[in-house]
């Protein structure tokens, strides 16, 4: 085994300076405390210097998204099958073709998308339609006081009271920066509430149920807060 | 003449090996096109995060196994002289068994193992317990894997395609290298 012992150095310094020693521990030191101040250097540095924002964000090559998806396979968009289907406490259940979901009247926003694991994608420029104007056909009944969204990837579903999902910006959205939203990002048409994180947009919709009151939804059942408010929930500023 | 011990090699494939099984299930989960392509983002978050956590327990056993071997090894890398601090200063200075380059490069590349596997650690359990989610963790994760990438190019090119110093990777497979280049490379180290 005497070809195992490592060769030496072959130099003996008797006051060695350990930097290397000193570059490991502050390396660590330095990336252990970032858990606290990467966030806000980061935003700060995408958010106000906006030249360098500019620069970095087309290197990235995610664009800053990730996809999230709970089951084997992203579901398809198919124009000719897809409908948005309105039903629940309702008047008149309804269902909409893509055509005459995209005939509604049209809204734009621009508005930050914020992941609740602590990524966010700055000034998403979203096209779609507002909640009454879908609901406005089928006459959502009194007793409603809350909505709930199906995708089409199953069992993905979650729920807002009727006063979150009337908040100003909160949409549906067949569009996403001047195209139509891609199949990764829940084509053909997502909920969009960028007052809460992420899990809260529920991807691939097809079936909006009008309900009594909200219940656990896919994340929420895995214990993630029902009122998923940015920064003021799921452990976040509290 | 032998510059690497067997168990200096293994740590270092160990690594190595570890690296990119964890660069290429981490890409599935962080590139959109390639979360496409895949989906199942259940199965390949536990295939990374058990990666994960088998490199570490490889790196560890490799370690008990190189004892004091490897805390010899671990001295040599830490020590920096005059002349390691002269190289740096871009001077022509004789280097050791490990040129000052090498010894940076090895203490940030053990602190980072650290940081991926802590920031890896608060990713899986912060989605389970908010007491172990923080805003950063994720921008603590990705960013080491830019920079290691950073590093991993440079190292490739000295080892693989820089023509002066290409024979190195001899040494970390067959344990050997050229006696006329170690006196060239590393005048310094004078093996027993």
């Amino acid at each position: 085994m005497e070809m195992d012992s490592p060769p030496l150095a072959g130099e003996q310094d008797p006051h060695p300076r350990r930097y290397g020693r000193g570059v490991f521990l502050a390396t660590v030191a330095g990336g252990l405390s970032s858990l606290f101040w990467g966030k806000a250097a980061w935003d700060h540095v995408t958010g106000f210097v906006s030249p360098v924002a500019s620069a970095v964000a087309p290197i990235l090559p995610t664009g800053g998204w990730r996809i999230y998806t709970i089951s084997g396979h992203m579901p398809v968009f198919d124009p000719a099958t897809w409908r948005l289907k309105i039903g629940g406490l309702v008047e008149e259940p309804t269902s909409l073709t893509y055509e005459q979901l995209r005939a509604l009247p049209r809204v734009e926003q621009v508005s930050d998308f914020h992941c609740v694991t602590g990524w966010s994608v700055k000034n998403v420029h979203w096209a779609g339609v507002r909640m009454h104007d879908v609901l406005a056909q089928a006459r959502p009944q009194s007793s409603g006081h809350a909505l709930e969204f199906i995708s089409m990837e199953q069992p993905y579903i979650d729920y807002l009271t009727l006063p979150q999902a009337s908040l100003r910006d909160v949409m549906l959205a067949y569009e996403m920066d001047g195209k139509p939203l891609k199949q990764e990002h829940g084509a053909p048409v997502r909920l969009v509430i960028p007052e809460m994180y992420g899990y809260k947009n529920v991807k691939w919709l097809e079936q909006i149920n009008v309900v009594q009151k909200t219940t656990a939804g896919y994340w929420e059942n895995l214990g993630y807060d029902r009122d998923a408010w940015v920064g003021r929930s799921n452990g976040y500023g509290t | 003449m032998r510059r690497f011990s067997r168990v200096e090699r293994l740590l270092h494939w160990v690594n190595a090996l570890g690296f990119f099984f964890l660069l290429a299930t981490g890409l599935i989960l962080y590139l959109p096109s390639l979360s496409m392509l895949v989906s199942r983002r259940q199965t390949v978050q536990s295939i990374h995060f058990w990666g994960g956590v088998g490199w570490l327990g490889a790196l560890a056993a490799v370690i008990v196994l190189g004892g004091r071997r490897l805390l010899t090894t671990a001295r040599e890398l830490e020590s920096f002289d005059d002349d390691d601090l002269s190289w740096l200063r871009r001077r022509r200075a004789p280097q050791g068994r490990f040129n000052a380059g090498q010894k940076i490069n090895a203490a940030l590349t053990a602190a980072f193992t650290v940081l991926f596997g802590v920031s890896g650690l608060l990713l899986w359990f912060g989605e389970q317990d908010t007491r172990y989610r923080f805003a950063s963790t994720v921008i603590l994760h990705d960013g080491l894997m830019y920079v290691s990438l950073l590093l991993l190019a440079g190292h490739l090119y000295l080892a693989l395609i820089h023509p002066a110093t290409r024979h190195s990777l001899r040494g970390m497979t067959l344990g050997d290298v050229r006696t006329e280049w170690a006196a060239q490379h590393h005048a310094k180290w004078k093996p027993q």
